[in-house]
């Protein structure tokens, strides 16, 4: 028997490296700006695009989703429950299963990732919707607007900031489970986290993690800027 | 449909609501006068806002006709015919996602008229209304108070300079001296601005000092239409006696000013008691009882006296053998 992974981490240039590698610290800083190009920028790449598509063809799904139980509250209920039945599969299981269908592919990945966003994007954006406040609905009608330009100057602008707290919702959730999405071979940063739970090499594991969370803080508070940018009348206030 | 001011006629309106038997609003029939103020009021489930709502059709008609300059509101295209009507209701309804000039600029922007010209029209609005256009333009709904927001609300319902204008208790959720200064307002601006309005209201005070003409609707059906005056001079039965109030010949005194009675001579001498002549019966009244004299010298505009008014010839004019005073 071979001694433990962990006491032989597999390390590039192990020969040559820092003190802090040969004893396999938990976090080697010198390593991880030495690497960062050619182990976790690429990485990095690919879970923006995982995250990116997913949330957008989530939110293209879920937006036409909730136009629709806008207008016919029947559709409502069974998109509802759709979404929450996606939801409550395990993710490990999710990626696993659409393995078969459609192979270790970024289509896979996707397909998980995209399904557990519908719900929150659904009912975030039909709530928002729905708590557009009667009285500007009925000026909005009383002054001619037809029922689209009600839905696209006064209903869509005063759901934003419910639709974009969704977003924000999906995308810090997306970017964590997007690293499981590494179990099927699509690369992003659960690939380094992957790699170092066989390897043991505590700084990638660790690294990996530290960008997923940095990301997730990254996007969330690119999207508030976003909001802010969007709805300057949340602001105004009574002077 | 733009520019001056529409005649409305309600022609046997009715409605009747899915599942109910009585009609909301029962045969109809009413004449408005372009540039009049007729206020529909009557308690509440008498059918008044239902009325004002079948004009620009948010409540679709059941049986009858209603006419805008002749033209029926029926035959026209529904966001048409919304877009020339301007509508100011309790909740006012201002969009809290857009600017004051965005709020006001709806309409125009619907009818596609040029950026400038929606900003110079927002700007003058904006004056007409009494707020004040190189600051408030740019500011949203949200900072500006109640009355402040209704008026707002009003200018953005005249934006595009329609020639009829519905208002649904517009006033009725501000507290009494701001809705005191916002009707004082609108009658001074309705006055530069002659549109026909529909008003509804649930307050006999509002309805004497807003309305050229009363319409009293009692479960959906007209039970008397007249000036305020006739109203409270000669109520057509009980329910309308009772509905204006044991005090209506008081309430009578507020329609009339001093230069609506005949005065007798001036007096001689210089007058202790005077009173300009756009004061209201009611507040000479008031004075005379408040200064223990039977008498007061009416002045004009520039102080000169013009005749005097007693306390009879007031007690005269809503006395028993007086009737209303013919317009």
């Amino acid at each position: 028997m071979t001694a433990p992974l962990a006491q032989q981490p597999v390390i590039p240039e192990f020969e040559r490296g820092s003190e802090c590698i040969r004893e396999n610290r938990q976090f080697c800083l010198d390593w991880f700006v030495d690497n960062f190009d050619r182990v976790f920028a690429p990485r990095l790449v690919e879970h923006i695009e995982l995250t990116a598509i997913a949330v957008g063809i989530g939110f293209a799904i879920s937006f036409a989703a909730a136009l629709i139980a806008y207008s016919q509250g029947w559709f409502e209920t069974p998109f509802a429950i759709f979404a929450a039945f996606l939801y409550t599969i395990p993710s490990l299981a999710f990626f696993q299963l659409m393995v078969p269908i459609t192979g270790l592919s970024v289509t896979s990945a996707e397909i998980a990732l995209v399904s557990y966003t519908l719900l929150i994007l659904f009912r975030n954006t039909l709530t928002g919707l729905r708590e557009v406040p009667e009285d500007a609905r009925v000026a909005a009608r009383a002054m001619g607007l037809t029922p689209r330009q009600v839905l696209r100057r006064v209903e869509l602008p005063l759901a934003l900031p419910a639709i974009v707290a969704g977003i924000r919702i999906a995308t810090v959730t997306t970017i964590s489970l997007a690293t499981v999405a590494a179990f099927i071979g699509v690369g992003g940063l659960g690939q380094p986290i992957f790699n170092a739970i066989q390897s043991g090499f505590k700084t990638e594991f660790v690294a990996a993690g530290l960008l997923a969370v940095a990301l997730a803080l990254v996007a969330d508070a690119l999207l508030v800027l976003l909001q802010r940018i969007l709805t300057p009348w949340a602001r105004a206030q009574r002077a | 449909m733009s520019g001056g001011a529409a005649g409305l006629a309600f022609l046997e309106a009715t409605k009747v609501y899915p599942g109910r038997r009585a009609p909301a609003v029962s045969d109809l029939s009413l004449e408005i006068p372009a540039s009049e103020i007729c206020v529909l009021i009557g308690p509440s489930g008498s059918g008044k806002t239902t009325a004002l709502q079948l004009v620009n059709r948010l409540i679709t008609m059941t049986s009858g006709d209603i006419t805008i300059d002749g033209r029926s509101v029926g035959g026209l295209d529904e966001t048409e015919l919304r877009r020339g009507i301007g509508y100011v209701f309790q909740q006012i309804g201002l969009f809290p996602h857009m600017t004051v000039e965005g709020n006001v600029g709806t309409v125009p922007r619907l009818l596609g008229w040029p950026k400038e010209r929606i900003r110079a029209r927002a700007r003058e609005l904006l004056e007409l209304v009494g707020l004040d256009p190189d600051e408030d333009l740019r500011r949203y709904p949200n900072e500006f108070s109640g009355g402040q927001r209704q008026r707002i609300g009003v200018a953005r319902a005249m934006a595009a300079d329609q020639p009829l204008m519905l208002m649904d208790e517009p006033f009725g959720a501000l507290d009494p001296i701001t809705r005191d200064r916002l009707q004082d307002d609108f009658l001074r601006l309705h006055e530069e601005v002659p549109k026909t309005v529909v008003f509804v209201t649930h307050d006999i005070d509002e309805a004497i000092k807003m309305g050229t003409r009363i319409a009293i609707l009692r479960d959906g059906e007209l039970v008397q239409y007249d000036t305020p005056d006739r109203i409270l001079a000669e109520p057509a039965n009980e329910f309308v006696a009772d509905f204006v109030g044991a005090d209506r010949g008081l309430k009578r005194l507020r329609v009339w000013t001093l230069s609506d009675v005949e005065l007798g001579p001036p007096g001689e001498g210089t007058p202790e008691l005077t009173a300009p002549e756009d004061t209201s019966l009611r507040d000479a009244l008031s004075r005379m009882l408040v200064e223990g004299t039977e008498r007061l010298t009416v002045v004009d505009s520039s102080g000169a006296p013009k005749g005097t008014v007693t306390l009879e010839t007031i007690t005269r004019l809503i006395g028993p053998e007086q009737r209303a005073v013919e317009v």
